[in-house]
């Protein structure tokens, strides 16, 4: 067996794993990345299409291409090592950690480390976590499944598809499938709205004229060896009218219902768990219930954004440093979801610093107001234009009292209204 | 005329509405950066859109691995087998937002087209498509073999 010491392991080569690793690496300590593809870059190699990095680069980039700068940047350091096609099978947490890590070639690896990065991201929810009922034909892919299969491996799933869901990798599929040559029957949603972003509605279905049925869900798949086709049944005040339904002819089904956060791992050796997010409750440094574990990025709760994810890593880094230094304190005072907020990330703050917040509402409202409370007082308020479940909402908040206030914890709220 | 838009430059998604009397005289409301108003005009006068696809990664340049031969069966001869490009497609964009109209024939020639390795992120593998002085560029780096 390998056996290796290191300052830090970051677990997941993608757009986490990554801005972490060269983020810790720069400030000098040594990093051990474990990836289990065979590049580093995670989903964006497959996601081909642009709209990356126009907040942090202000330049309209392609997934992979926002992955090389990022892959660049961990190659330019010398205390990083990248280790491919290796998975990290167990953690056994310590005052110095260790992580077994499997691959192919190399046996099992032990790494002993001060510090983790948890940053394995998502994986998607699939026909058996929303339960479809009707036979078990091939043919029924998730989309992020289907967008890895045409674009990395060049094959098409099928002719005839149907995407349920309206996610954001959903919208982008049909977009991609119509433009290799597939037809793309519908967009079948069982909310009121859609659940991606709207520029994606614009510029994936309507430039192709596809129908997007919101307020509808599949109620059967058919066929015997191959999908043969659908049943959509549209919903009424949450009851379905199934003598409203109809049936579409398709030999695909593409699924956009939802990514979990991949923490298989992270509960296995007890990281505290946020059922609401599905990642690892933090504190103010994104420091998970066990010490020296830290988590950042779609592990933690699902972004829309990859430049967010890129942020809050960097983020986490500064903080693993702190931690590497035995300058991380956890004087944290809890953070929770008020009204209308599914969940707020961090778990806690820092008093005495700006904290970075990222949050979802539960609610879509134009015109809405973020309102933040201190014990109950208000300490800051924030005109949203529109806000919806799928567009996160980020804030900064002002330290909100000194150092040398007294005593106790104070419990932050933050509401939308 | 008036059309109500959303904006598809970034992920913001403003949601724009749109005046117009006559192509000279175009109004903009609702965007909250310069792009938002020049998509607005674009997509009235002449839609475009930034396109995103595959190309093939050409099978010659694939990795020719040397397999020796197990000594104990007594055989020396090195065996060359060839393993599948990998990645088997290289991500390729548009530089620029392409016309609606050249879109669908650009489609179909990248459906027949093959590139070789090494390449660089940026490296224009189509100049000038359709006589737009928009060119296809490779969208990330492969390494040579």
């Amino acid at each position: 067996m390998r056996e290796k010491r290191t300052d830090a392991v970051v677990i997941g080569g993608g757009s986490a794993g990554l801005a972490a690793a060269s983020r810790i690496a720069a400030a000098g300590y040594s990093v051990t990345v474990l990836e289990r593809e065979n590049e580093l870059g995670g989903i964006l190699n497959q996601c081909i299409h642009n709209g990356f990095g126009l907040q942090r680069f202000k330049e309209d980039l392609s997934g992979p291409e926002y992955a090389e700068r990022f892959i660049d940047s961990v190659g330019k350091q010398d205390n990083v090592e990248v280790l491919l096609e290796t998975t990290a099978l167990e953690v056994s947490p310590g005052a110095v950690h260790t992580v077994y890590g499997y691959s192919r070639q190399g046996g099992v690896s032990r790494i002993d480390a001060r510090a983790i990065v948890l940053a394995m991201g998502c994986r998607e929810r699939n026909r058996g976590n929303i339960g479809i009922p009707g036979t078990r034909p091939s043919g029924v892919f998730t989309a992020g499944l289907a967008q890895r299969l045409i674009n990395i491996d060049g094959y098409i799933p099928g002719r005839r598809a149907v995407i349920l869901g309206s996610g954001d990798i959903g919208l982008i599929m049909a977009r991609r499938c119509t433009w290799v040559g597939m037809e793309v029957l519908a967009v079948i949603e069982i909310q009121s709205y859609p659940s991606g972003l709207t520029r994606n509605i614009v510029q994936c279905l309507n430039d192709f004229g596809i129908p997007l049925y919101l307020s509808h869900t599949v109620s059967a798949i058919h066929g015997k060896d191959r999908v043969s086709g659908v049943t959509v049944t549209p919903l009424e005040e949450d009851r379905s009218m199934g003598a409203k339904s109809f049936d579409l002819d398709c030999d695909t089904i593409l699924l956009s219902v939802g990514l979990i956060p991949d923490n298989e791992l992270s509960r296995k050796f007890g990281v505290r768990l946020n059922p609401e997010t599905g990642g690892a409750f933090v504190d103010a440094g994104l420091m998970s219930s066990i010490p020296g574990v830290f988590a950042c990025g779609n592990v933690l709760h699902v972004h829309d954004l990859v430049d967010y994810v890129s942020e809050e890593s960097e983020r986490c880094a500064s903080f693993v440093i702190q931690y590497l230094k035995g300058e991380y304190h956890r004087q944290h005072h809890p953070v929770t979801a008020g009204a209308n907020v599914k969940y707020v990330i961090p778990n806690k703050y820092l008093p005495d610093t700006t904290n970075r917040f990222y949050l979802r509402s539960l609610i879509v409202k134009n015109k809405a107001e973020l309102v933040v409370t201190l014990d109950g007082e208000p300490m800051k308020r924030k005109k949203l234009s529109h806000v919806q479940p799928s567009e996160m909402v980020s804030f900064s908040l002002d330290a909100v009292s000194p150092r040398t206030s007294e005593p106790g914890e104070k419990r932050l709220e933050v509401s939308i209204v | 005329m008036e059309r109500k838009l959303v904006c598809i430059s970034c992920p913001l998604g403003c949601r724009l509405s749109v005046n117009w009397e006559d192509e000279g005289n175009i109004t903009v409301e609702g965007n909250r950066c310069a792009k938002g108003e020049s998509y607005a005009r674009e997509e009235i006068l002449a839609p475009k859109r930034v396109v995103t696809a595959t190309v093939a990664v050409a099978a010659s340049a694939a990795p020719t691995t040397a397999v020796a031969g197990r000594a104990g069966a007594g055989r020396t001869a090195t065996q060359v087998r060839t393993v599948a490009p990998n990645p088997r497609r290289l991500p390729v964009k548009t530089n620029a937002p392409l016309l609606k109209e050249h879109i669908s024939e650009l489609l179909n020639t990248l459906y027949r087209m093959e590139v070789k390795p090494p390449l660089r992120c940026g490296d224009v593998l189509l100049k000038d498509i359709a006589g737009t002085g928009v060119d296809l560029v490779a969208a990330r780096s492969l390494k040579g073999r």
